[in-house]
């Protein structure tokens, strides 16, 4: 039998306000097991816990109930306690007597009483415990990062400045990301090329980081510490050793008309090309889409000039297998699609743009070579509009746009609207907005000087509908604050597109088994106090990945998520979670069923010599689970249908136990 | 400033719009076809609606000017759907008056080639209790 020692916290007036604990602590002292019993305001602090060690000693406690917050909380601080005080930290209960209970109730008497129920719930299982002891596992001293914009850079770089080696993974023959498509960034107007390509210089010259660029991740087996991961690096057609990045063969190449996705699509590119020139790897890569030689076997100039000999029609995909200790996801973000927002013409009119398509044409190395033109006919534009919230915080149309506010548009709209009147003092600009949201250092400013400075005309209403008439753009749009309805001919038109994920993320958090919300961002351990983290231990988060974030605050992530991985590789050995499944070989009948619903892959089966009871022996087919490879999800024990599976520390028998407590 | 709760609750039922849900962005009020032709607008319905400052709505001709033609419906972002609340508004108007001014036996005579059918629909919904 349990020596048992129930500790019922007040949690202040969180617990004490609606239970009565010291009716909680009286009524426990009576269950079976129970030799102490008492209560504290603050069972968490140091007094608290000394409180818990000293009760170990002098009543020879062997197991402990804390009555107090979730487990989730303080479970941990618990354990702590308890392995000081010389009991095995999974001899320790938690009844959540606070968020399931004292939060949720207003009456005193109903919250007492499921405290006392909760209580002997925790008493009846903790009679049943058993010490366990986790097992260790070995760290492979290399991280991977998906993605490698910003938040992907400088996760590997802070990464492999503390000496550990780093792999990104890019989908795109070069890094950079939406930066490099980017003019001047806010609220400094540093342009975003002279402070982000240093950086990729940087990580093309680090020992530490090895780049595989227009690869993807294609599968991922392991655990914290230790993930196998499949790579496959898509056939660029060229040998990018050997490649010096001249740009020859991109000069003689034919195929001249394929439209250029680094300037979404506003001017064209050759079949073979390097996106842009300061590309890391500065290496060209073959659209096997539009290059002729790779589609019908006719051309093969692109080989004849190339003086290193580097093009390759014959390269396959190939695969590449790797072992990480951690996996930080850095898989950004895109504009929305505006096809389906016919009310702003966006399909129907050339001069209607998002304003990822207004940095590009205000950016020097862009299709206009940085002038502002009209994207139809060349033109100067005199009138210009900007909308913000299109398709952000727009809860009525699931189906194109996003409930949430995309958080950047209202100082990209501020940034574009200032530099535009900066440049070109002769054009008017109009900025509607619903509310303006500058909430980041100095963001505000910024916004009051595009104003007050550059006399921008910002409009408190939404643009209802534009429609192209001859070369103008009539936007109907309401002044709410004048109460009246405003009628502008625009000559350009630039919409503050929602973003969202990349499409590319939701696959990926299947395979990393990461979790995501209804919007396909990945979900953190902890909203406030484990933002980097995801739930799913070793993988961690950077970037636009987690939720729509400006570029100081990506870089900000990127760095604590690389502090993050730095801890993890830094450690020789991993405790693993000894509360895993186990297979009673005895009664286990070989039916699969568990390895098929194991989320994890933990399960395999063994031929196994049995005795039989007439001296006989006999081989049988039974279950066996890796234990470092096992979460403890429990999915195999409810699924078992000859009862052989077990979890250790949420037994079968003491399920039971705590139901039959509380249904006493 | 006048406060109707009960016609306000009405309204809320007739329509099923719950106005506190826009977020004052205006383009319903942007989108408006009639704007123009109307003393209130249809943001101002909602907001208006949602103060209980129901009298004046009532008592303009802009509940009449509303061509249900549903564009701040079709718009709106948060799925308020101003032009239900129009709607409620002038049958709350129509009510109190006490009689229907159009009832289906008006329709045939009306009926001729260049008037769309939506039309009469309209007109139908707007007069008839």
């Amino acid at each position: 039998m349990q020596r048992v020692g129930v500790f019922v916290c007040w949690c202040g007036s969180n617990i004490a306000g609606t239970v009565d604990v010291q009716a909680v602590s009286e009524a426990l002292k009576n269950e079976p097991g129970v030799v102490f019993s008492t209560n504290y305001q603050y069972m968490c602090s140091q007094a608290g816990q000394d409180m818990i060690k000293n009760a170990v000693k002098e009543h020879r406690l062997t197991g402990i109930v804390v009555c107090s917050c979730s487990p989730r909380m303080h479970e941990a601080t618990f354990r702590k306690t308890a392995a000081a005080a010389g009991i095995n930290p999974y001899m320790v209960e938690i009844a959540n007597i606070r968020e399931q209970c004292s939060w949720v109730h207003k009456d005193m008497l109903t919250g007492t009483e499921k405290a006392i129920i909760l209580g002997k719930a925790a008493v009846a299982k903790v009679n049943l415990n058993t010490p366990l002891i986790p097992g260790e596992s070995p760290v492979t001293k290399r991280a991977l990062v998906i993605g490698g914009g910003i938040a992907g850079i400088q996760t590997a770089l802070d990464i492999a400045d503390a000496g550990f080696p780093v792999d990104i993974v890019e989908k795109q023959p070069t890094i950079g990301g939406k930066m490099a498509q980017l003019d001047k960034t806010f609220p400094t107007l540093d342009c975003a090329a002279c402070i982000l390509t240093p950086k990729m210089v940087d990580v093309a010259q680090n020992e530490n980081i090895r780049i595989f660029s227009y690869s993807e991740v294609t599968e991922v087996k392991g655990f914290v510490g230790n993930f196998d991961v499949t790579i496959k690096k898509k056939a660029r057609f060229v040998n990018e050793d050997i490649c010096t990045g001249c740009g020859a063969c991109v000069e003689k190449c034919p195929m001249k008309k394929v439209p250029n996705e680094f300037n979404l699509g506003m001017d064209n590119r050759h079949a073979i090309y390097i996106p842009f020139a300061q590309a890391v790897p500065k290496v060209a890569t073959i659209d096997p889409n539009a290059c002729n030689m790779l589609k019908n076997g006719k051309c093969g100039l692109c080989a004849r000039v190339c003086a290193a000999g580097a093009i390759d029609y014959k390269q396959k995909d190939q695969f590449i297998e790797e072992k990480y200790g951690a996996i930080v996801v850095a898989t950004g973000f895109n504009p929305i699609s505006m096809e389906k927002f016919d009310e702003y013409a966006y399909s129907q009119s050339k001069d209607v743009i998002t304003s990822l398509e207004f940095e590009r044409l205000t950016n020097a190395a862009g299709p206009s070579a940085g002038k502002l033109i009209r994207p139809s006919d060349g033109k100067h534009p005199h009138t210009i509009v900007f909308v913000q919230c299109v398709g952000s915080r727009c809860e009525s149309c699931a189906e194109k746009g996003k409930e949430y506010c995309s958080k950047i548009c209202c100082m990209y709209t501020a940034k574009h609207a200032m530099l535009t009147r900066d440049k070109y003092p002769d054009t008017e600009v109009y900025v509607f907005y619903i509310d303006v949201r500058t909430p980041g250092k100095n963001f505000d400013e910024f916004y009051r000087r595009a104003v007050e400075e550059y006399g921008v005309k910002y409009v408190k209403g939404m643009v209802g509908k534009i429609v192209p008439e001859g070369d103008k753009l009539k936007v109907q749009a309401s002044d709410l604050i004048a109460n009246r309805q405003l009628h502008i001919d625009a000559d350009l038109v630039v919409l503050a597109a929602a973003i969202e994920p990349d499409k590319s993320a939701r696959p990926l958090a299947t395979m990393l088994t990461a979790s995501m919300d209804t919007n396909d961002f990945f979900t953190e351990a902890h909203p406030k106090l484990r933002p980097v983290e995801s739930p799913t231990a070793g993988v961690f988060l950077s970037g636009a990945c987690q939720g729509p974030k400006d570029i100081p605050e990506t870089v900000s992530q990127a760095g604590a998520a690389a502090a993050k991985v730095i801890g993890l590789l830094a450690k020789d050995k991993l405790m693993g979670n000894p509360c895993v499944a186990q297979s009673d070989e005895l009664m286990c009948n070989g039916c699969s069923t568990c390895a098929n619903v194991c989320p994890y892959g933990a399960i395999s089966y063994e031929d196994k010599e049995f005795r039989m009871p007439d001296r006989t022996t006999k081989i049988r087919r039974v279950a066996a689970v890796n234990p470092a490879v096992c979460q403890g999800c429990g999915a195999c024990t409810v699924a078992c249908p000859s009862g052989a599976m077990d979890l250790k520390g949420f037994a079968n028998s003491q399920i039971m136990a705590e139901v039959d407590a509380i249904c006493k | 400033m006048e406060n109707n709760q009960y016609l306000r609750e009405e309204i809320i039922r007739m329509s099923g719009v719950n106005p506190t849900k826009c977020m004052k962005c205006g383009k319903c009020s942007g989108t408006c076809p009639a704007y123009d032709e109307m003393e209130y607008h249809p943001h101002q319905f909602v907001s208006m609606v949602d103060n209980g400052e129901i009298e004046p709505l009532l008592n303009s001709t802009s509940i009449y000017k509303c061509l249900s033609c549903f564009a701040c419906i079709e718009r709106c972002p948060r799925g308020v759907e101003p032009a239900k609340v129009v709607e409620a508004v002038r049958l709350i108007a129509i009510r109190r008056q006490g009689a229907n001014r159009m009832t289906a036996n008006d329709i045939p005579a009306m009926v001729d080639e260049d008037t769309p059918q939506q039309l009469l629909v309209s007109a139908f919904r707007k007069y008839t209790k």
